[in-house]
Order: C-alpha cells, then sequence, then structure tokens
C-alpha cells in the first residue's frame, strides 16, 4: 500500500513524481476551464439577449452576502497559499492551522450559500412550475425578509423591467437557470475540495508533508484556488449586472 | 512472412503479467496498465455486441418499406441506442483505452502510466456510466437519436432521457482521466533516449487525441448536464418557451461531437502508421508530416463544428466560415494517406493479417473522407444533409476506418498481448469477409441517400427498397465477419502457436520485451538510441539490410536529437 | 428534367442542375483521387511485394518536395469545390425580393401550410411553375426540417423562430417531399407532395376546388391527406380509436355516457374534437376548423360511412362496449 511521500513503482524519482502530478493537475484544471466555459457561454448568449430579465435577476440578490462570501473565499485562498508555504518550510504546526482554518472559511461560504438558497425558495426564485419574479412584489407579506425601502425599489424595477420585456418571467427563469447552475456548479467543486482538505489535513497531522515532500499540498492548492477564480467570475457576471445606479 | 529465428520454437516466459498474481480482486483491483486495458477489452466488446445487436434489429426493420419488425417507436429507440452505445461505449474507448492503455508505457520505456490509480479509476467509471445508460435500455430505452436534440430530448421525449444522459456524462470522465494520463505519461515518463522524434507515431497519435479528449470532453459534460437540468428540473436555457434557443444545444453538442469523431479515428491512423512500416519493412515516408498532421487534425477539428447546423437557419457569413474550415481540417487526413502510400514503394511487403486491415482502412478511410468534400460543400449539403449518405460517409470512416484499425491493432499485438498467435489463414478470411461485408452494407446508402431517403425513418417510400435490402444482405455478412475474430481471437489466447519476443518483426520498443511482457513491463530501463522504424540500423531484427530495390525519391540526412 | 448523374431524383427546381453540377465536379475530383491512390497502392503492393523471408525495404525518409505538392494541390482543389458551394447556398439563403410567400408550421406530425389569400392545406403544397417561392417556416413543438428532393432544398423547421428558404420550382409535376429532422414517433410518415401546377390552373385552384365525383373515393383521399390515417389506424393500434364499424353504431365516451355515431357526431369530431373524448384515449385530436370545407367535411362522412362494413378489430374499437381502448 503506497503512503504519501514514497515513491511510487513507476516513477525513477521523486521529482519526477512530483513534476508528473503537478502538471496532471494543470491538465486537470483545464478540463474545468472548458466545462465552466459551456455553461458560462450560454450565459452570455442569454443575458446579451435578455438584459433587462438578467439585471433584474441579479438585483434580487444580496450585494451584501455576495460580497461577504468573496472574501472569505479570497481569504481562504490566503490561508491554503500559507498552508503550503508552512509545508515547504517543514512548519507541521502551520500547515494543520492553515488547511484548519482554510476547511473553516470554506464552510463559512457553505452558510452564507444555505442562506441565499433558502431565500430563493422561500421567494419562488427557483426555476420550475412556481418560478415567479413577481411573488415578491405581490405578496410582500410573505417575503418579510425583504424591508421596505428595498421592496419599494424592486417594485420599481420589476415595472421598468417588465415594460422593456413582457416575457420578463420567463427570461428571468433563465437568469436564475444560470444562478443556480453556476453557482450549484461551483459549490460542488468546493464541496470536492473541502474533502481534498480535509484528507490533507490527515495527512498534516500525522506528519507527512516537509520541505523534502510537500507536492499534494501544493496542488490540491493549484485546485482550491481555481475554485477560488471560478468565484471571482461569477460574483460580477451574477450579482452586479447593472448595478452602478 | 515473418522472419522466424532459426532453432527451437519459442517457449511462452515463465512470469509475466497474467500469472503474476491471480484471484479475482488481483485484476479488479489491478494497478497494470496491461490489465485494466484487457478489463476494458472485456467491457468494450460487450458494449460492442450490444451495439450490434440494435444494429441487427435496424437492418432487420428495414428490409421492407413498411417494416413488420418493429413499431415505430421500437424503431427510434434501437437507432438511437445503437448510436449511443458504439459512439460512446465503443468507439471512443476503444482503441486507447485498450490499445493505448497496454502499448504507450511500454512504447515509451516506462514500466506504467503516470497515475494508475487513476487508470484503474477510469475503468470504472466507465463501467458505471455504462450501467446508467443499460438501465435506461432496461427502462424502455432511449428515443431521441444520440445527438439529443432539444426540446424533442428535453421536454417531448417520453423515453428515459434522463439515466442515459446521466451514463453518456458519467462516461465522458472515464475518457477525460485517459487523456490526461496519456499525456502526463509521454511528457514525464519517456525512457532515456526516447526523444519525442523517436516517439512511435501510434503515441504521437494518441498524444494528439488526449488533448482532444480533455479540451472537448467536458463540453459534452456540461451541455448534457443542462440538458439533464432542464428535463428534470425545468431549467430553460434550451426552452424556446422560456426564451433560450434550442440551437444552443446544438452548438454545445457539437463543439464536443465533432472534435469526437477525431478521438475515434486518430487512434486508427496511429496504428495504421505503425503496421505499414512494419509490414513494408520500411519507415514511414513523411514521418515528421505525419506527427505534425495529427496535431492539425486535433487542433483544426476544434473550429468546423456548425458543419453539423448548415441549415438550422444560423447565420450564411458562419456558415461559409465553417464550410471553408471544413474543407482544410480534410487537408491532413489527405497529407497522411499520401505518406501511408509513399511507404509503400521500395518497401518489402507482406500480407499478414494486420497489413490487410491497413490495406482495408486506407481504401475505405479514402472514401469516407473524400464523401466529407461533399457534405462540407454548402452547395450539396443542402441537398444530402440528413440524409443516408451522411450515415454511409461516418460509417466508412467509423467502420472501414476505426475499427478496421481497431482490429488490425487487435491482431497485430495480440502476439505480445497474449504471448500467442492467431490463426493465419482463418485471419485473413475473416478479413476479406469483413471488408466484402462491409463494402454491401453501406455503399448502397451512399444511393439511397442521394436518391433522396432521409436518415431515421422506420419507413420509406418503395422506390428505395431494393438498396435497404442489399443493404442488409451486406450487413449480415458483416456481421459473420465480426463473429470470426471473436472466436478465433479468444481461442488463440489459450491454445494459438506461441510467439516469441518479435514475430513480425518490428521496430518497437515493445517488441523488445518477452511476450507477454512482465509486470514491470522491462527488466532494466531501455536506453534508446534508435530512431523509429529504422530497419536499417536494427540488426537485433535478424533481417537482411541493406535491401537490393531501388526507391523513387531523396535520402534525407539523419536526424538530430529531437 | 432527369438529372445527368445515376439515381438523382429529377431536377425540378432553378438550384438543381448547378446543384447537380457541382456534385458532379466533386465526384469526379474525388474518384480520380481515390483511383489513382488505389492503383499505387495496389501497384505497390504487387510491385514491392517480399521477396524472402528477411528482405528489408529500402531507407527512406521522405520528400519535401512531394509533401509540399500534395498538400497544396489538395488544398487549391478544396478551396475551388468551398467557393462553388458557398456561392449556391448564399443565393439559396438569400431570397429574392420577388416572391410569393406560403406559410409553413411543423408540428408532430404534420405540416399545416398557408397559400397568400389564406387557403390552408396539410400535407400538401401547390405552388405555381417558374415563380419564385418563398416559405417561412415554424415549429409548434420540436425541430423538424422540410426536404424536397426533387428541387434539391431543405431547411430546419425549429421552434421560437422562423426559418425561410425559397425556389423556383421549373416543371410542373408531384414531388415528394419529407421530414429530414428527426421529431419523434411519426418522423418517418410526416411528408407529402409538392404540386406544381400551371400559373392557371394555380390560380384556379387557389379559389376553389375542382370536385371528385364519387364522394366516397373523395373522403378516401381526403382520410390521408388530412393525415386522419395516421392516428386512426384500423386495426385499432393507434392514438385514435379505429372507424372500422363505427357509423351508425353506439359510442362510449370518457364521460362514461354514449352516443350515436350520426353525421352530425362526425362533424362535430372533426370540428370540435374535444367536446366528446372516447372512453380510454387522450384528447389529442387536433381541430380541424379553418382548414377543411363542409363539401370535404361531407366526403370524409361518406368514406367513414362505407367503413361501416369492415372487420372491427378486438381492441382500439371506436364502438361500446368493446372499446375497452388501448393507450
Amino acid at each position: 500500500m503506497h503512503r504519501t511521500g514514497s515513491l511510487y513503482g513507476q516513477f525513477k524519482t521523486l521529482e519526477q513524481q512530483k513534476d508528473t502530478a503537478t502538471l496532471g493537475m494543470w491538465i486537470f484544471l483545464v478540463t474545468e476551464v472548458m466545462f465552466f466555459g459551456g455553461i458560462m457561454l450560454a450565459y452570455t448568449i442569454n443575458r446579451h439577449t435578455y438584459f433587462h430579465a438578467f439585471a433584474m435577476g441579479s438585483n434580487t440578490l444580496s450585494l451584501g452576502l455576495g460580497g461577504f462570501n468573496t472574501v472569505v473565499l479570497l481569504a481562504s485562498s490566503f490561508t491554503m497559499a500559507m498552508a503550503v508555504w508552512s509545508a515547504q518550510t517543514s512548519k507541521k504546526g502551520l500547515i494543520t492551522l492553515f488547511l484548519s482554518l482554510t476547511i473553516l472559511l470554506g464552510f463559512v461560504f457553505f452558510g452564507v450559500k444555505y442562506v441565499e438558497y433558502a431565500q430563493k425558495f422561500h421567494h419562488h426564485l427557483v426555476p420550475g412550475k412556481n418560478f415567479d419574479i413577481f411573488y415578491c412584489a405581490n405578496n410582500p407579506a410573505k417575503c418579510e425578509d425583504i424591508d421596505a425601502a428595498d421592496m419599494a425599489k424592486e417594485k420599481e424595477e420589476l415595472e421598468a423591467a417588465a415594460k422593456a420585456d413582457p416575457d420578463l418571467n420567463a427570461h428571468a427563469q433563465l437568469y436564475y437557470s444560470a444562478y443556480f447552475g453556476m453557482t450549484g456548479l461551483h459549490a460542488l467543486h468546493m464541496v470536492i475540495g473541502a474533502g481534498l482538505l480535509f484528507w490533507l489535513l490527515k495527512e498534516s497531522v500525522a506528519g507527512k508533508f516537509n520541505a523534502e515532500w510537500n507536492n499534494p499540498v501544493d496542488i490540491v492548492g493549484l485546485y482550491w484556488h481555481f475554485v477560488d477564480i471560478v468565484w471571482i467570475y461569477l460574483f460580477p457576471l451574477l450579482y452586479l449586472i447593472d448595478r452602478h445606479k | 512472412m515473418r522472419a522466424e529465428t532459426t532453432g527451437p520454437a519459442p517457449q511462452l516466459p515463465e512470469k509475466h503479467y497474467l500469472n503474476a498474481t491471480y484471484g479475482i480482486r488481483s485484476w479488479l483491483l489491478t494497478t497494470d496498465h496491461k490489465r485494466i486495458a484487457l478489463l476494458y477489452l472485456a467491457s468494450v466488446t460487450f458494449f460492442f455486441f450490444i451495439g450490434g445487436f440494435f444494429a441487427m434489429m435496424i437492418r432487420l426493420h428495414l428490409l421492407t418499406p413498411n417494416g413488420y419488425l418493429l413499431t415505430p417507436d421500437q424503431y427510434n429507440r434501437m437507432f438511437t441506442m445503437h448510436g449511443v452505445t458504439m459512439v460512446f461505449f465503443f468507439l471512443i474507448p476503444s482503441i486507447p483505452a485498450i490499445l493505448g492503455n497496454f502499448l504507450i508505457p511500454i512504447m515509451i520505456g516506462a514500466k506504467d502510466l503516470a497515475f494508475p490509480k487513476i487508470n484503474l479509476l477510469s475503468w470504472y467509471i466507465y463501467i458505471l456510466g455504462g450501467a446508467f445508460t443499460l438501465w435506461s435500455m432496461i427502462n424502455g430505452g432511449l428515443d431521441t437519436g444520440w445527438t439529443f436534440y432539444t426540446p424533442l430530448s428535453t421536454i417531448y421525449s417520453n423515453s428515459a432521457v434522463a439515466p442515459a444522459v446521466v451514463g453518456v456524462f458519467i462516461t465522458g470522465f472515464s475518457s477525460i482521466l485517459t487523456g490526461l494520463n496519456f499525456l502526463v505519461t509521454v511528457h514525464t515518463m519517456r525512457a532515456p533516449g526516447m526523444t519525442w522524434f523517436r516517439l512511435p507515431l501510434f503515441v504521437w497519435a494518441h498524444y494528439a487525441t488526449s488533448i482532444v479528449m480533455i479540451l472537448g470532453t467536458p463540453v459534452i459534460a456540461i451541455t448534457l448536464g443542462l440538458a439533464a437540468m432542464e428535463r428534470v428540473f425545468g431549467l430553460g436555457f434550451f426552452n424556446p418557451a422560456m426564451g433560450g434557443d434550442p440551437i444552443l444545444f446544438q452548438h454545445l453538442f457539437w463543439f464536443y461531437s465533432h472534435p469526437a469523431v477525431y478521438i475515434m479515428i486518430l487512434p486508427a491512423m496511429g496504428v495504421i502508421s505503425e503496421l505499414i512500416p512494419t509490414f513494408a519493412r520500411k519507415r514511414l515516408f513523411g514521418y515528421h508530416f505525419v506527427a505534425a498532421a495529427s496535431l492539425a487534425i486535433a487542433v483544426i477539428g476544434f473550429v468546423v463544428w456548425t458543419h453539423h447546423m448548415f441549415l438550422t437557419g444560423q447565420s450564411t457569413y458562419a456558415a461559409v466560415a465553417f464550410s471553408f474550415l471544413t474543407f482544410i481540417v480534410a487537408i491532413p487526413s489527405a497529407i497522411k494517406t499520401f505518406n501511408w502510400t509513399a511507404t509503400l514503394f521500395g518497401g518489402s511487403i507482406s500480407f499478414d493479417t494486420p497489413m490487410l486491415y491497413a490495406f482495408g482502412f486506407l481504401g475505405l478511410f479514402m472514401i469516407g473522407g473524400l464523401t466529407g468534400l461533399f457534405l462540407g460543400a454548402l452547395g450539396v449539403d443542402i441537398n444530402i444533409h440528413d440524409t443516408y449518405f451522411v450515415v454511409a460517409h461516418f460509417h466508412y470512416i467509423m467502420v472501414g476506418g476505426a475499427v478496421m484499425g481497431y482490429l488490425g491493432g487487435l491482431h497485430f499485438w495480440w502476439p505480445k498481448i497474449t504471448g500467442r498467435m492467431y490463426p493465419e489463414w482463418l485471419a485473413r478470411i475473416a478479413a476479406f469477409i469483413l471488408f466484402i461485408g462491409f463494402n454491401f452494407t453501406f455503399f448502397p446508402q451512399f444511393i439511397v441517400g442521394i436518391m433522396g431517403m432521409p436518415r431515421r425513418y422506420h419507413t420509406y417510400p418503395p422506390e428505395f427498397q431494393i438498396y435497404n435490402v442489399m443493404s442488409t444482405a451486406g450487413a449480415s455478412i458483416l456481421a459473420v465477419g465480426y463473429l470470426l475474430p471473436m472466436v478465433y481471437l479468444t481461442w488463440a489466447a489459450f491454445y494459438g502457436k506461441v510467439a516469441g519476443e518479435n514475430p513480425w518483426p518490428a521496430t518497437g520498443l515493445e517488441w523488445k520485451t518477452q511476450s507477454p511482457p512482465l509486470t514491470e513491463n522491462f527488466e532494466v530501463t531501455p536506453v534508446v538510441t534508435w530512431e523509429a522504424y529504422d530497419f536499417h540500423n536494427r540488426p537485433d531484427l535478424g533481417l537482411d539490410v541493406p535491401s537490393g530495390k531501388g526507391s523513387p525519391g531523396v535520402v534525407a540526412p539523419a536526424h538530430g536529437d529531437d | 428534367m432527369q438529372s445527368p448523374l445515376p439515381t438523382f431524383p429529377e431536377q425540378a427546381s432553378n438550384f438543381a442542375g448547378n446543384v447537380d453540377a457541382l456534385f458532379s465536379f466533386i465526384l469526379m475530383t474525388t474518384l480520380f483521387f481515390a483511383v489513382l491512390v488505389t492503383v499505387l497502392i495496389i501497384f505497390a503492393a504487387f510491385r514491392f511485394r517480399r521477396q524472402s523471408e528477411k528482405e528489408v525495404g529500402d531507407d527512406v525518409h521522405g520528400n519535401n518536395v512531394l509533401e509540399v505538392g500534395w498538400t497544396l494541390i489538395p488544398t487549391i482543389i478544396a478551396i475551388g469545390i468551398f467557393a462553388w458551394g458557398a456561392v449556391i447556398y448564399v443565393n439559396y439563403r438569400i431570397a429574392p425580393k420577388d416572391t410569393l410567400d406560403i406559410y409553413l408550421i411543423g408540428k408532430q406530425w404534420m405540416w399545416k401550410l398557408q397559400q397568400p389569400n389564406g387557403r390552408k392545406e396539410i400535407n400538401e403544397l401547390h405552388v405555381p411553375v417558374n415563380r419564385n417561392i418563398k416559405l417561412i417556416m415554424g415549429s409548434e413543438d420540436v425541430i423538424h426540417d422540410f426536404y424536397v428532393p426533387a428541387f434539391r432544398v431543405k431547411m430546419d423547421v425549429v421552434p421560437g423562430r422562423y426559418n425561410t428558404m425559397w425556389f423556383r420550382p421549373t416543371k410542373t409535376g408531384k414531388y415528394h417531399f419529407f421530414c429530414s429532422q428527426y421529431c419523434g414517433t411519426n418522423h418517418a410518415v410526416m411528408g407529402g407532395w409538392v404540386t406544381v401546377m400551371e400559373p392557371a390552373e394555380y390560380a384556379a385552384w387557389l379559389s376553389g376546388e375542382s370536385g371528385d365525383v364519387n364522394p366516397v373515393s373523395a373522403g378516401e383521399r381526403l382520410f390521408t391527406q388530412f393525415a386522419c390515417n395516421t392516428c386512426h389506424l384500423a386495426n385499432g393500434t393507434g392514438r385514435a380509436p379505429s372507424l372500422n364499424g363505427v357509423f351508425g353504431g353506439n359510442v362510449l365516451l370518457a364521460d362514461g355516457s354514449t352516443v350515436t355515431a350520426d353525421e352530425g357526431y362526425i362533424r362535430e369530431s372533426i370540428l370540435q374534437p374535444k367536446a366528446k373524448i372516447v372512453a380510454g384515449y387522450q384528447p389529442v385530436m387536433p381541430t380541424f376548423q379553418g382548414l377543411i370545407t363542409e363539401e370535404q367535411i361531407l366526403n370524409l362522412t361518406a368514406y367513414i360511412k362505407s367503413l361501416q362494413s369492415q372487420p372491427v378489430p378486438a381492441k382500439g374499437a371506436g364502438i361500446a362496449p368493446a372499446s375497452a381502448g388501448k393507450k
């Protein structure tokens, strides 16, 4: 049974093993770019065609929560980079600390996402039979979490958008298809990343990583940074449409 | 004829990868690329026969214009499942996952692929995807066509779309991981002295294929994912009622599925590039050009996808641009064909079974490729798009090309894989049966397509019947041609004549190890100092050098390193 | 006129000649190269066959001049073919200004067409010869495709957008058209006929209808023309009940009541099919209101009456009480 840090049979040197694994991870990230690229294309085409609906949809998202999550993920990339540095400098205790912080920040992200998704369910903004972009405007009592000032603003925006796009509800559903599709896919990748981080944590506690061998931390770090970068794209694309008003 | 070493008949080596360990767990949990290749061989063959069963149902039903065998819905499921099974579970994995997996590490002088466990994972993912697709078949099957066009697949079809889409989605990851494995392996695991331009063209072909696999397959994954989301959860990217666009699906779908056909043919071309030098005992003419052509096909193949959509009502300018690119992508394939042909001149040609398959490939791939020119020409495509002309075109390439390459490769490397030879005369007869059966099956389809018979038709006007009958008759011969190798190759694996290290002889590194190879492939890591297909500098092959025939063309000076 | 190429359909539109000419050109070019390469392969296979067991071939690396040559020449030919094809296509995609416009809707599994004066057709297209015809096409459900082999034209019919195609018929006659984009169960029977007529005849047709003396045979033709036969299969296995033996009998309805199948019932079923649903069947019959004349209804009724004596299937009959029905 092969253990972390030992030389696997197909390789001649630890150096070759490291280079191979790193190249493998980079190529894998290229495939991820193609994967997300497909849904980004669908998003781009539909945003161009149905700008008003997309702007309307975007304005129903919470800038505060989204912005907070962005900071959380950026911080987690920092802690991840610190974990890699700690491994490279053989600081065992710090590796564990920074990995734990990264995992923690990841879970904070999940928590906020849960709150956002729950809100969408509540407001009838999930694509499907019950989707209704006008739900909260028509039933303010049912959407108590939106305060009066925001509700008034939303009603105004809805009116303007509906005038510009008579089929607003159908097209807003497209925006929310993009929203759930893209953030859902992203969240799935984060869950996988969290799993990898837990594994890294276990290995680091067992003392496997040091200056001589830290490749797994390095390449999981690559993956984690990639997932972060995807969010950096998603945040403006989904949350910041037409927000300059 | 093979250069047989004088002396006693070869014996099977005592220890090799097949008897290194025993028991079902040693196979199902193996990380040996050779055993994984055999796992793929078994499962890919299984799906080939399932796809073949569907093909048989199609051809039997089409014997009469008002087919009595199947109801329309049943027939629609037959051609759909035939396409899905053959494309995703046979053609795409076949050569890379079986021959590629087995040979690439040995060809480059390595002990295994870069990521052996991921290699095993690839197989399990393939099995899981296959299980979902079988589940779809058991639940009444799928009737959307393998192309899953929306909104038929997302809204209107009443068949088991979701499990099939999930199955194909999952299997895509098998392809991605295999491609990733091959790319990294070729980059980092070559033996000392095995420079890029000493690599066998089989490896170049798989390198190019792997580029396509990793860049293209994720796109079909997200496309099918979105389609599944639409069907199950009501997302609306492809639904016109919600403002979505069915044609967006086609763009996303064909962005992968066109390069996918290059995933299917490039490995076969790689096999041919091994067979012809071996059986003409002459280095491949224009090695660098053939290697470059493989890469060119992979790259240009990504920018022609809209030629499947010339008649969807899209921009005329886009259609013109994509037609132009389609003609450009044909050129590297032509270059390869000319180089293969030129290799024959001045060679010493024998007609062993693998070479017969290579000849078959040359003729049939040429017809298939040339008929692509008719389809790429916009003015003609208006007439023959979505007719049987298209069906004949792609079967000439997929079956006449890729499957011939696959079978030729299986025969060529069977002695290395099993240590034993297949029966030569029976194999030649089977190759002829295949060739004849194939042409009878698919050539009439060109004609009936020109006459106006659209594809995916369960019933047709009576004037098309004669060609359909011919096609079905050919298919029955073709079936025999496929069954024979399944039987005698299996027999040969246990009872064939022991082959020895290099029965042909051929020049690749894989022929400098025992047959079957050791688990770690080589006792000592080889150090490579010779060029590929260099019969003139290989005294170890036991051949008479130099040959006495004059050759056309100029002998280029010897190449340096890289 | 007959196409110069064997097995081709006749040439009946302005595009056909040019398309066939390009096809011939590609055929001759590709045939030339295919034969050339094949002859070279066969020649080499014989000329250079192995003479002795240990013989090897010559040591030839390649020839750059040949490589450039056999790259450039096919490229030039390919571009030539591309250009010719593109010209035909661009001409095809951009309709001339003076067209006779006909609207076309594809749906599972029939075609509904409307002439400029509002006259509607189902699965049939009547056009005058030597006029530029433009079809403006939409779909009610999935993607279909309208294909006329004799004209060498086709175009997808896509839900959510209109596609247009144009052609000029050059020869009178009847020409098959097909659905050419897989669209589900009855994709293969979703065809019909284009009838190209002299202008005077077309004008006459457009404004009235030439009667068929025998109402039963006229009705039988209409039964096929309006695609009734695709659902009302005589053997009862279709989506709609068999009409054998129905006329004059009692029909069991979904709400449990029965009704006598008389002339009025037939007429109501054609114009307001959802008014009375036969037990065990779905309300999927489209209405023919506006698509059918009273005279045509009478002819259809006469035909259905004539089916009284036809054998009633065990399952899927239109009359109670055996109409347990098939889904």
